[in-house]
């Protein structure tokens, strides 16, 4: 009922895998990308490359959701919200990097020019240095999570509560970002982005370089994680997700615990959805449903809750099957999620971690 | 449909002696529409309003419903019988019969014809709806007859909207006189169209400065009213989405309140309900197409049962065994709507299906200017009252409910002393799937059915369930309506969106001060 880290997160062979897995990451995929000739079996084309760098953007998102579900046991269903945050923050950049090559060749966005707006709204000025966009990725998101995370904590809204009141915010927020009136692009949010650091979005080189940003920042995100679950606070959090009330017996505050936990998953989903952006080509409030949300928790859930490799290899499985049957057999994939719904609920509490691990252990001759 | 049925009769009593017009021109008339040509059907409108020749609503109505044919200078008139010659005494023409088209601007000339012939009816409901259809009319002809019926005329609702129409015509007259005359009758009687008029005349130059204290007064009348109106309007609005919201979250009431399951395919049981009243309609279509209109009495025992008999399915499989693990169960149940979301899909079409609701549900009962109550929204609030006195009455008086109560409180103890929980809590997931059903056959009167329908009310449900405090009926009937009538009261100042976005933060704050909802069960367990 309540999984214990199956994989540990400590020892020499969890730091080879790791070491391992960032060599895989970092250095094979883009030699094979940029050194091996396009004819061999073994190159990695553009599209690949761009496809796994959509998938760790979603391992990331992963590996928060892990943080505050698979650790500290809050369901949230608004990690999209914080995603979908980064994801215009990063878009908004990205639309003032346009400048006038827009279809309008006007200062302002396509869609403001195509409103009639004859000014840039208040919110929108600042986003033209890549530094004060940085900031604010950094500062909006945590803010943001760490406010509305206080409130609901201090009130005492734990459990499901908790996950309605996410996804209430989710479906509120995805009403108001399909106005046009809010000023992200109503519901075709912003896309035709031209322009990164001075880099065309469009070529080998930028795309190459946006999947090492995302690589570099999995492994960042992947090692703050080990480091929060191997401090003080993690063993608090862990105990929060079992025994809350022995926790405040004993004289700790769950409230800070649970808000910091909160506003860190939201940072890192955030930056997820900044560096996912670029790399998809847009962002519009599809990224805001209910429905994507859960949809992330579901990647924690199959890979193996409790784990950090779990949560990962959970993100990247469901999206291949994801990518497999919506371009092959379109109508049966959302039996096949709800299925993963309900089978890892009922029968495959440990995921596919948990799956892997067991063989492993019988071959080492543990008794599980 | 009916009414124009009923007014056929009036007409057939009022004018049982076609004298008033001539044959000749009658005649003429008559080739005209038989002519097939558009512009020849206006002129023959004209004569039958001046021969005031009710004897022509019936293939007025049939043109209307584009169901009149014409074949070598003759009427038909189509039924589900075939093609009848107009008069019946004629006889029917060799060939196929063609049908006449009718475009926007001929239907609404019909329209006011049928109105001016409707004028003369018996039945004073006729009457009112005759004016409705002739709007403020501008022709002399059909000014001329209509004062003639105001004088006569003993109905107080219809003199006023006769009044109210003539004056709108009249503010245009050259006579200040007649000007006048139309202003104290439209501070009276005037709605939004004449408000609008009103202020259009207040900025125009050409308004003589004379009537402007009059105008200043009409106008002043005309706003009061309205916002009374609005106001009005709102409650009654409010008060009817809140009873829909009350019957899609009553089901959601009792598996989250009663049993603390939180079941994400609850809308999907709406959705069920829905699609099992468009089964039933189909069915009555094909088999019993007389008995259309009562339909909707055998939907709502039928969607009850099939949602429930869903939720047996569902809870035996899954839910079952993720009692005592709400997230699990969440995330299970969330996996469920998504499977039967696409098995509807794939059996009924991605697309809407048309759910036609019983005509005696179509229409409104209007209570004042600018607010009509539709019959399909009272229809929503009736059976939701009667559906929450039932759920009352098995909550509290049943030996069910007893049972189900006795496992919220103390699951073990009720266990203890013989209640069997795995039954009861099958039971009740069954009971409250049945209650969304009921929802579905609601919905389907009001909005498009497809597959998506139940998801767009999920959150919604939750929310009510939130503010009303788990596990109470009064509870949730507060929460549900008063979520709908300030939902509505909200929405003309912020729109539609930030009210729900207001909405869902006040719920929030509102949480701070009662976590527990409302009405919260007082509990001595730490865990709540």
């Amino acid at each position: 009922m309540k999984p214990e880290a199956l994989t540990p997160e400590t020892g020499t062979r969890d730091r080879l895998l790791l070491i391992g897995f960032a060599l895989i990451l970092l250095v094979l995929v883009p030699a094979l990308n940029q050194l091996v000739d396009a004819g061999s079996a073994f190159h990695v084309s553009d599209f690949a490359v761009n496809v796994m760098g959509k998938f760790i953007c979603y391992g990331v998102v992963a590996l928060g959701i892990e943080m505050i579900w698979g650790l500290t046991g809050i369901l949230s269903l608004g990690q999209g919200v914080f995603f979908a945050m980064g994801g215009y923050l990063m878009g908004m950049h990205l639309m003032r990097n346009i400048g006038t090559q827009g279809v309008y060749a006007s200062e302002l966005p396509d869609f403001m020019v195509f409103l009639d707006w004859k000014e840039l709204p208040w919110y929108w000025h600042g986003f033209d240095s890549f530094t004060f966009t940085m900031l604010v990725l950094l500062v909006l998101p945590t803010v943001f999570a760490g406010l509305f995370g206080w409130f609901a904590f201090r009130s005492g809204i734990k459990g499901v509560y908790f996950s309605i009141i996410t996804q209430a915010l989710t479906f509120a927020l995805m009403l108001l970002f399909f106005r046009n009136d809010t000023g992200f692009g109503g519901n075709n949010g912003m896309t035709d982005f031209k322009t990164l650091l001075g880099m065309t979005l469009q070529s080998s080189d930028t795309r190459i370089i946006l999947y090492m940003a995302s690589g570099v920042l999995l492994l960042a995100v992947m090692l703050l994680c080990r480091w929060v679950r191997a401090s003080r606070a993690g063993r608090l959090l862990k105990a929060i997700r079992d025994a809350e009330d022995r926790l405040r017996s004993s004289g700790y505050n769950p409230v800070s615990y649970k808000t910091f936990i909160f506003a860190l998953a939201a940072l890192i989903s955030a930056c997820a959805g900044a560096l996912y952006v670029p790399q998809v080509g847009i962002i519009n409030p599809t990224e805001l449903a209910p429905a994507q949300s859960i949809e992330m928790v579901i990647w924690v859930a199959v890979g193996g809750r409790g784990s950090l490799w779990g949560a990962l290899t959970g993100a990247i499985f469901v999206n291949s099957v994801k990518s497999l049957f919506t371009g092959w057999y379109p109508e049966a994939w959302l039996y096949v999620l709800g299925g993963l719904f309900v089978v890892t609920t009922l029968y495959l509490q440990s995921g596919i971690i948990g799956l892997l691990s067991r063989p492993l252990r019988r071959l080492k001759g543990e008794s599980s | 449909m009916a009414s124009l049925k009923l007014f056929l009769l009036g007409i057939v009593i009022c004018f049982g002696n076609p004298a008033a017009g001539t044959e000749a021109d009658l005649s003429v008339a008559y080739q005209k529409i038989a002519s097939g040509k558009r512009p020849q059907i206006k002129k023959a409108l004209k004569i039958i309003v001046e021969n005031r020749a009710g004897e022509y609503a019936g293939v007025l109505i049939a043109l209307k419903e584009s169901r009149l044919y014409f074949r070598d200078g003759v009427l038909l008139i189509r039924d589900n019988q075939g093609y009848h010659p107009w008069p019946a005494e004629m006889t029917a023409p060799e060939g196929k019969p063609r049908r006449i088209r009718i475009n926007n601007s001929l239907r609404r000339s019909l329209n006011r014809t049928l109105g001016f012939l409707q004028i003369y009816s018996p039945d004073p409901a006729l009457r009112l709806e005759a004016i409705r259809l002739l709007g403020s009319p501008r022709d002399p002809v059909v000014r001329r007859n209509l004062r003639e019926v105001l004088e006569k005329e003993e109905d107080a609702d219809v003199r006023h909207a006769l009044e109210k129409s003539l004056a709108m015509v009249d503010l245009d007259s050259d006579d200040s006189m007649d000007q006048l005359a139309a202003l104290q009758v439209l501070a009276r009687t005037g709605g939004q169209d004449a408000f609008i008029r009103l202020k259009q005349m207040q900025r125009s130059a050409d308004t003589d400065p004379l009537l402007l204290p009059d105008l200043n007064r009409a106008l002043q009348k005309i706003d009061m009213r309205i916002f009374l109106a609005k106001f009005l309007a709102n409650t009654a609005y409010g008060i009817s989405l809140g009873s829909i919201m009350l019957m899609v979250s009553l089901g959601l009431a009792i598996t989250f309140g009663l049993m603390g399951i939180i079941n994400m395919a609850h809308g999907e049981m709406i959705m069920i309900g829905a699609y099992t009243t468009y089964v039933v309609q189909t069915i009555f279509s094909a088999t019993l197409p007389g008995y259309l209109d009562y339909y909707i009495w055998l939907a709502l025992p039928a969607s009850f049962l099939v949602a429930f008999l869903v939720g047996i399915v569902i809870e035996l499989l899954v839910i079952r065994h993720l009692y005592g693990r709400p997230l699990e169960t969440l995330l299970a149940t969330w996996g469920l709507s998504l499977i039967l979301i696409q098995t509807v899909r794939m059996i009924f079409g991605a697309q809407n299906v048309e759910v036609a609701s019983p005509s005696w549900l179509n229409g409104g009962w209007e209570i004042m200017d600018g607010l009509v109550l539709p019959f399909s929204r009272s229809f929503a609030v009736g059976v939701s009252i009667i559906v929450v006195l039932f759920v009352w009455w098995a909550m509290t008086r049943t030996s069910l409910g007893l049972r189900v109560r006795a496992i919220q409180m103390n699951r073990d103890m009720a266990r203890c002393v013989g209640v069997d929980a795995r039954r009861v809590d099958l039971l009740t997931f069954g009971f409250g799937s049945g209650l969304a059903g009921l929802a579905g056959v609601i919905l389907s009167q009001i909005g498009n059915v497809g597959p998506e329908l139940g998801q767009g009310y999920i959150i919604d449900s939750f929310m009510v369930v939130v503010v009303g405090g788990v596990g109470n009926v009064l509870g949730t009937v507060l929460g549900a309506t008063g979520l709908g009538v300030f939902n509505k009261y909200l929405e003309p100042f912020t729109g539609a969106v930030f009210g729900k976005i207001l909405i869902l933060g006040l719920i929030i704050l509102f949480i701070q001060r009662r976590p527990q909802g409302l009405f919260a069960i007082k509990g001595r367990s730490i865990e709540t």
